[in-house]
């Protein structure tokens, strides 16, 4: 794994902040019913993504997840702006306005989606993994889905398949508590999610994923296994998210207490603390790169603001390959 | 009288029943403890308790199953899908299952169940979350397909089809919960396969069902000033159709117009279009007319959106057309 440096301490503290302020500001457009539909932010998980980028290989590695997925595309080099204006349904966005937030994709970038059914990505994340393997390429696939996705019987299939014919594929299950409204031990008999790989000898595991460097450790070492072309891993990445489900959670199975407790442990409060404790920055240096991040979120809202509405026609540009394929009008 | 929620009817219409007949229970994401996606289960968990109200984890194959299987074996489940979107991930049991027990057991066994949940669009929810999946449910003989719109067919409807002795699919929408009607203090069942006059009218008939009905009722209004009367016609179950009303209205308007939230290969309305020809050629004065969304999954950008859901102004054009104004 590259090392941790001074540097990457500076990076995570202002990735993370970026995509959690790029989250606030969609809640607050969403409020002004700017942004509709289903809006699902990502505050509170920020260092499963953010350790994971820093083990993956983005010359080949790949990402898939679900619909809480507006900042792993950026954090994989695509440009905000055009994830803001995804979510604007403008033409300028992602997919041109066609996926709104519950589907953001970026091929350039190996930004698989996106998805919105449940655990519908887990065996596509295998699928793609299949793909790389087929080709001869060592790159790697992290599949990422929810707790409440764990539960899919999509999930054991695809375990199977993935084990049987060790496809270079990292599951990784983001336990952040909650499916919508439902607690984690009201799913199953068990809450170790990670054990679900010990029936298939997965190699697998529980991740402290408050924390970056944990993510990254971890990730690390299954992306070696993965690309030796010894198979998949399973990391469970204990997490939390700081809002409710989607915008119209009003969070009655929580405590307000609870969410403090891991407000407490906040990943973006850890990196700035050993940034501040290691004299890797300053107060006031600190201050400059929230400042930056304050401006670029501005600049990612006014462009979504200012960019065009897609044709119409552009309703039947998007479902076919062929190019006159013949709808019924 | 009283007036009611649609989330309300189809909450009392389950606890009612559930009060009567000890078999029935509730199953599904978030239908216990968070009241329902929806609130549509709102204190059911209070007075019926967990075992006859549960909770299920994202697993919509295996509880339709298991659902399936407890109604082979004495049970008479109600089981939500939080969409009927995520129904997909659950209908091979619906259909290989649940609709063909009976006949495969050579009567042995029934499945008498009900799955509930809505059905279509909601707002820019995206493509997955979009769908409407009656026509695909309707083509499957072992199924009745019910898509009532408003409380006061909800409530019967759903009655019915709990009481029904065999497996019904119940289709609701995010969109009318909060939708609010008269009803009766008491109790009333409404049967399965009856279609109701909406609007009667003499100059064309408008054929419809689920909260896209709206839609005909202000075209009706819009046509009603230019002296053109509308005859609207709720289908309120898909499958047994209520053939007969839409031939009787068909023989008195002589026009058909057929308004469906679907995509129009193989939907809804293509089937009424084809009894009708073949039962009241004669009777037509000119082709009859569906409207249905567009031939593409559901855009998310509200411009595209707009343009692919069918609306009041689709609905005036088509009966302008069979009416050649
Ligand atoms: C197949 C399917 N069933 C149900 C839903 C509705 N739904 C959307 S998100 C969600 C909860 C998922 O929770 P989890 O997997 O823990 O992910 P998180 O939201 O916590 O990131 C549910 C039930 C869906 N989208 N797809
Ligand atoms: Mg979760």
């Amino acid at each position: 794994m590259k090392k941790i440096t001074k540097q990457t301490y500076l990076d995570w503290y202002k990735d993370m902040l970026f995509w959690r302020k790029f989250e606030d500001k969609l809640a607050s457009v969403y409020i002004q019913q700017k942004v509709r539909g289903f809006l699902h932010l990502y505050n509170g998980q920020e260092a499963i993504l953010a350790g994971a980028l820093h083990a993956m290989d983005l010359s080949k590695d790949k990402m898939i997840t679900a619909y809480r997925n507006h900042v792993q595309p950026i954090g994989m080099g695509e440009d905000p702006k055009r994830v803001m204006a995804e979510l604007y349904g403008k033409a300028t966005g992602t997919s041109k306005g066609m996926g709104g937030s519950m589907h953001i994709f970026s091929k350039e970038f190996g930004f698989y989606g996106g998805h919105g059914i449940v655990g519908g990505q887990i065996p596509l994340g295998a699928g793609i993994a299949f793909g790389d393997k087929y080709k001869g390429s060592d790159g790697v696939t992290l599949t990422c889905f929810g707790d409440g996705a764990a539960r899919q019987g999509s999930l054991h299939e695809a375990f199977n398949m993935a084990m049987l014919w060790k496809l270079p594929v990292i599951f990784i299950v983001e336990n952040n508590g909650y499916a919508m409204g439902t607690s984690v031990d009201r799913t199953a008999n068990h809450t170790d999610i990670w054990k679900l790989g010990l029936g298939y000898e997965m190699p697998c595991g529980p991740v402290d994923a408050m924390n970056p460097i944990k993510v990254a450790e971890a990730v690390d070492e299954a992306i070696q296994r993965a690309r030796r072309g010894d198979g998949p891993t399973f990391l469970e990445m204990k997490t939390y998210r700081y809002r409710g489900h989607s915008m119209s959670d009003a969070q009655h199975y929580r405590t307000k207490d609870e969410v403090e407790e891991y407000k407490k442990i906040d990943p973006i409060t850890q990196v700035k603390d050993i940034i501040l404790e290691k004299g890797y920055a300053t107060e006031e240096e600190i201050s400059v790169i929230d400042k930056e991040v304050k401006s670029r979120v501005k600049e990612c809202e006014k462009f979504a603001e200012e960019s065009p509405y897609p044709e119409t026609q552009q309703l039947y540009d998007m479902v076919y390959e062929q190019e006159d394929y013949p709808f019924i009008s | 009288m009283k007036t009611v929620q649609f989330r309300e009817a189809i909450c009392e219409a389950m606890s009612e029943e559930m009060r009567r007949d000890e078999s029935i229970y509730l199953m599904g994401e978030e239908v216990a403890e968070y009241n329902g996606a929806y609130k549509a289960s709102k204190g059911m968990l209070d007075e019926f308790g967990e075992k006859r109200v549960i909770d299920t984890p994202i697993a919509e194959l295996g509880f339709a199953g298991i659902a399936i299987g407890s109604a082979m074996n004495g049970n008479r489940p109600i089981v939500e899908y939080m969409t009927f979107n995520f129904s997909l991930v659950g209908i091979d049991q619906i259909i290989n299952n649940a609709a063909k027990i009976r006949q495969m057991s050579g009567g042995q066994f029934n499945c008498p169940i009900v799955f509930r949940g809505p059905t279509a669009s909601a707002g820019q929810l995206g493509a997955t979350h979009s769908q409407a999946f009656e026509n695909w449910f309707a083509n499957t003989p072992g199924l009745k397909v019910i898509v009532p719109s408003n409380p006061y067919d909800a409530k019967g409807l759903l009655k019915a089809a709990i009481r029904d002795d065999d497996p019904v699919i119940f289709m609701e929408s995010e969109q009318m919960y909060g939708d609010k009607m008269e009803i009766p203090e008491g109790e009333y069942i409404i049967p399965i396969g009856v279609a109701d006059i909406k609007r009667e009218g003499t100059d064309v008939t408008i054929v419809s069902f689920g909260k896209i009905i709206k839609e005909a009722y202000k075209a009706a209004d819009e046509l009603a000033k230019e002296n053109i009367s509308v005859e609207i016609i709720d289908l309120r179950t898909v499958r047994p159709m209520d053939h007969a009303a839409i031939l009787t209205s068909v023989k008195k308007t002589n026009r058909l117009v057929v308004l469906e939230e679907a995509w129009p290969f193989a939907s809804v309305a293509s089937e009424i279009t084809y009894r009708i020809q073949d039962e009241a050629f004669d009777y037509l004065d000119a082709p009859i007319k569906r409207i249905t969304t567009a031939d593409t999954p559901a855009p998310y950008s509200p411009v595209l959106l707009e343009k692919w859901i069918p609306n009041s102004n689709d609905v005036v054009k088509a009966v302008k057309e069979v009416l050649y104004l």
